[in-house]
């Protein structure tokens, strides 16, 4: 089996976020970038399927160079290949279109995407791809079984869960529950040298056209100071929160 | 011309969100001076939907659709825009609509904006904000295509009531056959959910086990909750993982959300952040969350979470 994990670089889960240029960019000053959590979930399971079932595993960003370090964790956690598209996209749908033309040279016959990225949150890459591609696609997926080219996922939906029968070639926006945390990986020694030796290709974009501009950014209004009610006098809770807050 | 809107039901009934993306269809309507047409799948009396802002129904009755499938609603959805010559398209930010909204896009060859917490600043060029950063910053983003998707987010916009006439027209748009079948759904029926509540009674790791949790559901019952658990809650198996909330686990826009014993660390508020009212109960003054918070209390979980519960009841009876 052939996958591909698509690996989205993001601020770590602690950055504070800041913009620069008349808060047209975010500001990268003292961000620690990681591997999108939702990804790191979807590397594990594919790791998993290459050591249990046997598959071939790439990985792949959209991005400038900046993005390597990124590409390279990946590869020392065990992917055994990674592509890097040359370009910094505008949009989730100029990401999308340059990932389609990965898939279609590449054949793969699974690509693991992430439900959504924690910087833009387009929520919107993987579902993308697949209609280009016309691919099978679930998202919000939290488990994933392969037989053959038959292939169960389930899917988070709200209030619950479904189990869904497709097969491949399947695209997946996948999240906490392909794998557990605790079966997430820290690079080791042994892989980062490995990582070394591993083929990072840099591959120049089709210059597909983004269909929407970033503007401009904005912090949330600063909050006011709480207004701390005494334990003893929980009553006042009770009446704030009907008479002020109105939410009861 | 007129702006489309899919209009969510579940077993005949339309959800909440239903109505406010009708609402926000209704206020791009009137900003482009044009209708609104509603779309929907095996709905009930579809007639509820004029009182926000909605013109027409198109109602699809299909057997086929009565399991969701995401390619197949998002090809009925493309074909009523198609029919309508809409130029926007706007859905929910249900787990659905969600899955529905990208196919949708590449479909009619539009350009998508998820999240989205306002009415557009302007209709040329598309001028809308959205949430980014999970929740840290906003990003005013323009749709440049002739067609345009727009996701809303939950409990942003809110119910715009309007004296208006829906008149519905049976659609029978064509139905293929999709490679993702649904086998089986589990759903609890009888609990309220993340997504829908309107409060949100949430524990962290300061409720000790989850043995604990009697007092949180409880909560949850008397105010018509959502329960739901910091990070490491779910993590140590004390609560499901659907239960998680926060930057890496479900966002939460409630009216009001209750945090009990949980410290409010980045990650957790990023989550919860699009809550109207937040408030914290923790025995430790310092804890970040009461920054963040509108109401706080320092205290013992243990002592003031049965005195709210208590306090409650009276109020509810009173109020009753
Ligand atoms: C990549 C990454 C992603 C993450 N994503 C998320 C996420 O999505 N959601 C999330 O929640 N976390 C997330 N976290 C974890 C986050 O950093 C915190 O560790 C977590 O939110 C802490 O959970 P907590 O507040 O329940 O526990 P703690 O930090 O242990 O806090 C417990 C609190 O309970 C209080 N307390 C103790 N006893 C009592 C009592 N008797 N009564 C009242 N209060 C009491 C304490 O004062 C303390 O403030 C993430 C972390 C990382 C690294
Ligand atoms: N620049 C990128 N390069 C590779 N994959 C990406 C990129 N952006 C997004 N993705 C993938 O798409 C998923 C959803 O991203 P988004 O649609 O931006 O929320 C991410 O979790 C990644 O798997």
């Amino acid at each position: 089996m052939k996958i591909l994990v698509c690996i989205s670089h993001v601020p770590d889960t602690t950055s504070k976020i800041n913009f620069t240029e008349g808060d047209t960019k975010f500001d990268t000053n003292g961000v620690q970038f990681v591997i999108n959590p939702n990804d790191e979930f979807g590397l594990t399971r594919a790791m998993w399927f290459k050591e249990k079932q046997g598959a071939n595993v790439t990985v792949v960003n959209v991005g400038g160079p900046e993005t390597e370090p990124t590409l390279r964790k990946a590869l020392a956690i065990g992917a055994d290949a990674a592509i890097r598209v040359n370009t910094e996209a505008k949009d989730g749908v100029q990401v999308a279109k340059e990932l389609a033309n990965v898939v279609n040279q590449g054949g793969y016959d699974l690509v693991i995407a992430g439900r959504e990225s924690i910087d833009y949150n387009g929520g919107m890459v993987p579902g993308m791809l697949a209609a280009l591609t016309n691919a099978n696609f679930v998202t919000n997926c939290i488990s994933l079984e392969v037989d053959g080219t038959n292939a169960t996922a389930m899917r988070e939906i709200d209030g619950g869960k479904e189990t869904v029968a497709t097969s491949l070639p399947l695209i997946i926006g996948g999240q906490k529950g392909l794998v557990e945390e605790s079966d997430l990986r820290i690079p080791n020694m042994r892989g980062i040298m490995m990582a070394r030796q591993k083929p990072l290709s840099v591959v120049e974009p089709t210059n597909a056209a983004a269909e929407t501009n970033s503007v401009k950014f904005e912090k949330p209004a600063p909050k006011g100071a709480v207004t701390l009610v005494d334990a003893d006098n929980i009553d006042q809770l009770v009446s704030l929160l009907h008479n002020e807050a109105k939410v009861i | 011309m007129s702006v489309l809107v899919y209009t969510e039901s579940e077993q005949g009934k339309f959800k909440k969100v239903a109505f406010e993306v009708a609402s926000y269809a209704k206020a791009v309507a009137d900003q482009m001076g044009t209708t609104v047409t509603a779309v929907t799948v095996n709905a009930g009396d579809s007639s509820e939907l004029g009182s926000y802002g909605v013109d027409k129904v198109l109602n699809i009755n299909n057997g086929d659709l009565d399991k969701f499938n995401a390619a197949a609603y998002a090809s009925a959805i493309e074909q009523a825009a198609k029919q309508e010559g809409s130029k926007v398209v706007v859905l929910s930010s249900s787990a659905d609509s969600k899955y529905l909204a990208p196919l949708v896009a590449v479909g009619l060859d539009a350009g998508y904006a998820s999240n989205v917490v306002e009415a557009p600043s302007s209709t040329a060029p598309f001028t809308v904000k959205r949430t980014a950063f999970t929740n840290k910053a906003f990003n005013v983003t323009s749709i440049d295509t002739d067609v345009k998707v727009v996701g809303v987010s939950k409990n942003a916009f809110g119910l715009v009531e309007s004296n208006g006439n829906a008149a519905s027209e049976d659609f029978s748009p064509a139905i293929s056959t999709s490679g993702v079948t649904v086998q089986s759904v589990d759903k609890a029926t009888d609990k309220v959910t993340i997504a829908d509540a309107e409060i949100v009674v949430s524990g962290g790791r300061g409720l000790k086990g989850p043995e604990n949790w009697g007092m949180v559901e409880e909560l949850a019952d008397v105010l018509g909750a959502a329960t739901a658990c910091s990070k490491p809650v779910s993590d140590l198996g004390w609560r499901p993982h659907s239960e998680h909330v926060g930057q890496t686990g479900k966002p939460v826009a409630s009216n009001l959300y209750i945090a009990i014993g949980i410290s409010g660390a980045i990650q957790h508020l990023a989550g919860i952040n699009s809550s109207k009212v937040k408030v914290v109960i923790n025995t430790d003054p310092e804890a970040p969350f009461f920054k963040a918070a509108d109401y706080g209390v320092v205290g013992d979980a243990f002592e003031v979470v049965p005195t709210l519960i208590e306090k409650l009841k009276a109020f509810k009876a009173q109020n009753a």
